[in-house]
């Protein structure tokens, strides 16, 4: 069985927000609808992404390092946001593991953002669905693109090369080395969502 | 969590509608209910919980952000406790209402009907409270006591309302009921005040550490990465502080609880003692509810602590 995801290597990301924009910029030119902004020029400006960069500062000054922290949907392997959604609009695809909702029967209960941990998911105010990363579900399908362009978005942005995609299921593929090698971790290990998304941590400089 | 109105009528309306019917089918079970004047007591009582039951689940629509879709939630009642809440909540009004209306037309097997909207009013108190206890990183929620005190609060504050109601068309019920609303109303308190004492002593299972996968003691967030709000912003914060939130408990605690037990207490309730009851009971529940979704502490938080 296939699971797509995205493992993200905490070593080089420079949180430089390519893959933020990037997103933005494919998602809402997408097939599925515009990812909307409520009030874009206003005082109180919120639009929807499915990815953030945030930034931590770890241990104490004068020993600190600043970690950029890209942050999207982890599509776990147990889902808590799938089985809450009371239409089934919420769904896990059985062929690539991949999280997604059906706009056309989302009736936007919010419920499944309550069942997230990672807070991965946000309500589209225009549309009023829920929105989440789909993995650039239709780029990544899409056969029309050379086979090389059929990656995520953000991944085909990064200049750093911190984001990997590919099957985590299969041994043999460049995320499931890097996992194995790298000692890829899960956030949150403790709710048992076992996101397929994985993070590669900081390596001791010398 | 930033609590919604939207579901805190919801919550609080059909708790209240399910408990009026509770009352009014014990007094039937008891004895009451012979006579003509008594059968339509019953029914209008069953209307009035209906109609709590309606009024919450209007309430309920304003909570979706595509409420011509709403018919859609019965649909994945295999898995989700909402789903179900969808399926069992018009159920429960159905046969309430067949309830009424054999009263009304004093028809016989109101007992046989009775029984019936009694297990569907109960699996309605599992399946509202459940939507909150089954989310378990959600702690403060992820407990027995949400099941318990969503269930003893629906049948106090419906028993109160079914004293006042009483007082108008059944006055002879009066003191059993004040008696019993008084009693569910302290035991209801009792369940309340358990689950505070639990969620004050309650240890995050999730850090910043877990969060982002950092073992090191010290790690403070420097940018979200984002200057403006977020839906992951307002739908998760109350956005009040330490201070307003206890405020509200204390005035959950004394309207929704003590006050009506005193009041009901008291020797001889008249309507108007009944009426002030219930009104203030409503007020301290809302701030009950209010206070419900505000003490919950999403995980997701972790990842919004600093704008930049």
């Amino acid at each position: 069985m296939t699971q797509l995801a995205l493992v993200i290597d905490l070593n080089v990301c420079v949180g430089c927000h390519a893959c933020v924009t990037s997103c933005k910029q494919w998602n809402t030119s997408g097939s599925a609808g515009p990812l909307t902004d409520d009030n874009p020029y206003g005082a109180d400006p919120i639009g929807s992404f499915f990815n953030r960069v945030q930034t931590f500062e770890v241990g104490e000054y004068p020993a600190t390092q600043t970690v950029h922290f890209p942050k999207s949907c982890l599509h776990c392997e147990d889902p808590p946001c799938v089985p809450v959604c009371p239409t089934g609009a919420s769904y896990k695809r059985k062929e690539d593991g991949i999280v997604l909702v059906d706009y056309d029967k989302c009736i936007g209960c919010k419920y499944c953002s309550w069942a997230c941990p990672y807070g991965a998911r946000e309500i589209d105010e225009a549309r009023q669905v829920m929105t989440k990363c789909t993995l650039c579900v239709d780029r990544i399908t899409d056969t029309s693109l050379p086979e090389a362009e059929r990656k995520p978005a953000c991944v085909m942005a990064c200049p750093t090369n911190a984001r990997l995609f590919g099957d985590v299921h299969d041994p043999k593929s460049e995320v499931s080395q890097a996992i194995r090698e790298r000692d890829g971790y899960e956030l949150m290990p403790e709710w048992g969502t076992r996101p397929a998304n994985r993070y590669l941590p900081r390596r001791q400089a010398d | 969590m930033q609590p919604a109105f939207s579901v805190i009528f919801l919550t609080v309306l059909i708790g209240a509608g399910q408990g009026l019917f509770l009352a009014l089918f014990s007094c039937e079970l008891s004895g009451f209910g012979t006579g003509q004047g008594e059968r339509l007591a019953l029914a209008q009582g069953g209307g009035l919980a209906i109609l709590l039951s309606a009024l919450g689940l209007v309430a309920s629509f304003f909570h979706l952000g595509r409420p011509e879709r709403a018919w859609r939630a019965a649909a994945m009642w295999r898995t989700s406790w909402l789903s179900r809440e969808v399926i069992v909540l018009p159920m429960f009004m159905a046969i309430c209402a067949g309830w009424a209306l054999a009263h009304a037309a004093g028809w016989a097997g109101t007992r046989l009907i009775g029984v019936l909207a009694v297990v569907v009013c109960l699996a309605l108190f599992v399946c509202t409270a459940m939507i909150y206890a089954s989310l378990k990183f959600l702690q403060e929620w992820a407990s027995k006591l949400t099941l318990l005190n969503y269930l003893l609060i629906g049948t106090a504050s419906g028993t109160t309302l079914a004293a006042a109601f009483a007082s108008f068309t059944a006055p002879r019920l009066v003191p059993a009921l004040a008696l019993a609303a008084c009693l569910l109303t302290l035991v209801a308190l009792a369940g309340r005040a358990a689950s505070l004492v639990r969620n004050a002593r309650l240890k995050p299972r999730s850090t910043i550490q877990s969060a982002i996968g950092v073992r090191n003691p010290v790690v403070r967030q420097r940018s979200q990465g984002f200057m403006g709000g977020s839906y992951n912003t307002r739908e998760f914060f109350h956005g009040r502080s330490a201070q307003a939130l206890r405020s509200i408990k204390w005035f959950f605690l004394a309207a929704g609880f003590v006050l009506p037990a005193v009041l009901l207490a008291s020797l001889d309730p008249t309507r108007g003692v009944l009426l002030l009851s219930v009104v203030v009971q409503f007020a301290g529940l809302i701030a009950e509810r209010w206070f419900f979704f505000a003490q919950a502490n999403h995980p997701q938080n972790l990842y919004y602590q600093a704008v930049s």
